[in-house]
């Protein structure tokens, strides 16, 4: 069984956001809620990267540790999903998550948080594969039509990978070795710290 | 500083990378070690520019994320101690002293102990205590305790509910807070008496000792100055989850804000569970002054002597 991973190359990242707006577009996601971003660190700058963020699907999930209503599962993939029905929006996994990936509308009162919305890696949620209540809740569901998610489907760099962690992780190190430099695969050491050795 | 370390392991990276690909035919294998080993390397908080209008974004990486998950478990550990520690506590107490009574025996007269705004202030503030109590425990405990017995459809109704609850009586709460302290602060300041009562151990280890006290001892001067403090305290950081990322902008601030918010509502249940323990089962004539407001005039002369001399005063100064 694959392990699914996300890789962003931000040697090759050009910042142009596609994968943003695929995946807002691929998910109808609303106003105000991002499940991808690109973050540009040393901006202008000597060694100026782009990375575009979401969800890792962490290997050990901090989420899943501390969500109070235990609302998150992992799938046999090693993608992390959750049930907008039974999350109660306190926010907890977005202090826990190390990537910043989980994201609320604002709904009711104060400051208060609704269902909370993240990256499934394409692969929806609890409900069956494919149903309109699926799509409604998490997006579509491209995994389950053996498709890969589409942010790194359409990136025209092919800087952000996605898909099996053996297999993206050659075609990095391939990388790295041909070209002779790599500044990292950003976030595996946070978030795969403990599972496999890349 | 974290960035800069980071940016010079990407420097040495690079260099020992082109280092290898100037010696022409390294071995792939080398690379792949160099590569694990950066890769291994924990990076602190890595932050950018992001062109989506959500400042808190551009926060790539904050591992501390983790340290912040580890404190939960904690925080867990640190309440189960203080609850369970409370409750033995007042168990062996009530085992070792049992109920104490009056000693002179209830006398049938009685003298109002609290005023109607009084009673009032305590028990908002004790109601909407204990609710707030009950559905922040559930959040610590109830995936433990309660998901297994009601199931997750049902476990997540309770603490949707719990969770409407505690943001709404928070406001109730924090009104009695402002009312006792207003009221009673006055009654609560420490002094030489004070000394006198705890020298004594408050009169409550052995029977017949009834050191003197106002209208407030100072066990319960310790309650109210923990109520207001740990109270305002807790009061003070659950605002700002309430209002998340306004009062404190980042994410460190937010952490730091819920663990503080945990250990304090945890330190004060603990003390709440005495404070309940004292004022009913474990003392003949106490509940009477917060339910009826009247206590007996034998028990007040055993616990309040100075107060009930204060009182009697005031009627004959009254009387004339």
């Amino acid at each position: 069984m694959a392990r699914m991973k996300f890789l962003c190359d931000s040697d090759r990242c050009i910042e142009c956001n596609a994968c943003v707006t695929a995946c807002k577009n691929e998910h109808e996601v609303p106003w105000g809620i991002n499940r991808r971003r690109v973050v540009t660190i040393n901006d202008g700058k000597p060694g100026e990267r782009s990375i575009s963020m979401a969800c890792m699907h962490c290997t050990d999930a901090p989420c899943m540790a501390v969500c109070p209503v235990d609302c998150f599962y992992k799938t046999d993939e090693g993608v992390v999903l959750h049930s907008k029905d039974l999350c109660i929006g306190c926010g907890y996994c977005f202090y826990a998550c190390p990537f910043g990936a989980p994201q609320y509308p604002q709904v009711g009162n104060f400051g208060s948080r609704g269902k909370m919305d993240k990256c499934t890696f394409c692969a929806g949620g609890p409900e069956a594969d494919g149903t309109a209540e699926e799509y409604e809740k998490y997006g579509s569901n491209r995994l389950a039509e053996g498709k890969l998610p589409l942010c790194a489907e359409m990136c025209s760099t092919k800087a952000l990978l996605a898909g099996d962690d053996a297999i993206i992780a050659d075609i990095y190190r391939e990388r790295v070795t041909r070209r002779g430099y790599g500044s990292g695969a950003w976030g595996w050491s946070t978030a795969y710290k403990t599972g496999s050795a890349t | 500083m974290t960035f800069i370390s980071r940016l010079a392991g990407v420097a040495m990276a690079l260099a020992l990378l082109i280092g290898g690909a100037a010696s022409a035919q390294t071995p792939p294998a080398a690379n792949d070690a160099l590569l694990l080993q950066y890769l291994k390397q924990a990076p602190g908080d890595v932050s950018g520019r992001v062109t989506i209008p959500d400042p808190k974004s551009a926060l790539l990486i904050q591992p501390e994320g983790r340290s912040w998950r580890a404190s939960q478990n904690q925080i867990a550990t640190f309440g189960a101690v203080v609850i369970l520690g409370f409750l033995a506590l007042v168990g062996g107490f009530y085992m070792m002293r049992g109920k104490i009574r009056i000693e002179k025996g209830p006398s049938g007269k009685t003298i109002t102990r609290f005023q109607g705004i009084e009673r009032f202030a305590h028990w908002l503030t004790a109601s909407s205590f204990v609710v707030l109590a009950i559905s922040g425990l559930n959040l610590i405990y109830g995936k433990s305790l309660l998901l297994p017995i009601l199931g997750p459809e049902a476990f997540t109704t309770f603490s949707v509910y719990g969770k409407l609850f505690h943001n709404f009586l928070s406001f109730p709460f924090c009104l009695g807070l402002v009312l006792m302290l207003v009221m009673w602060v006055s009654h609560n300041l420490p002094n030489a008496t004070d000394i006198e009562w705890f020298k004594q151990g408050g009169g409550l280890l052995k029977k017949g000792s009834h050191p003197p006290a106002g209208k407030f001892n100072g066990g319960q001067k310790i309650i109210f100055w923990a109520t207001i403090l740990i109270g305002g305290g807790i009061a003070v950081t659950g605002y700002i989850l309430m209002f998340p990322f306004t009062a404190v902008p980042d994410m460190a601030g937010m952490q730091l804000a819920q663990v503080l918010h945990s250990v304090l509502s945890l330190g004060l249940i603990g003390v709440i569970i005495g404070h309940i323990y004292i004022g009913s089962i474990g003392m003949e004539g106490a509940f009477d002054a917060m339910g009826k407001g009247e206590v007996d005039v034998n028990w007040a002369k055993e616990h309040h002597s100075l107060w009930v001399k204060e009182q009697e005063a005031k009627a004959r100064s009254g009387a004339d």
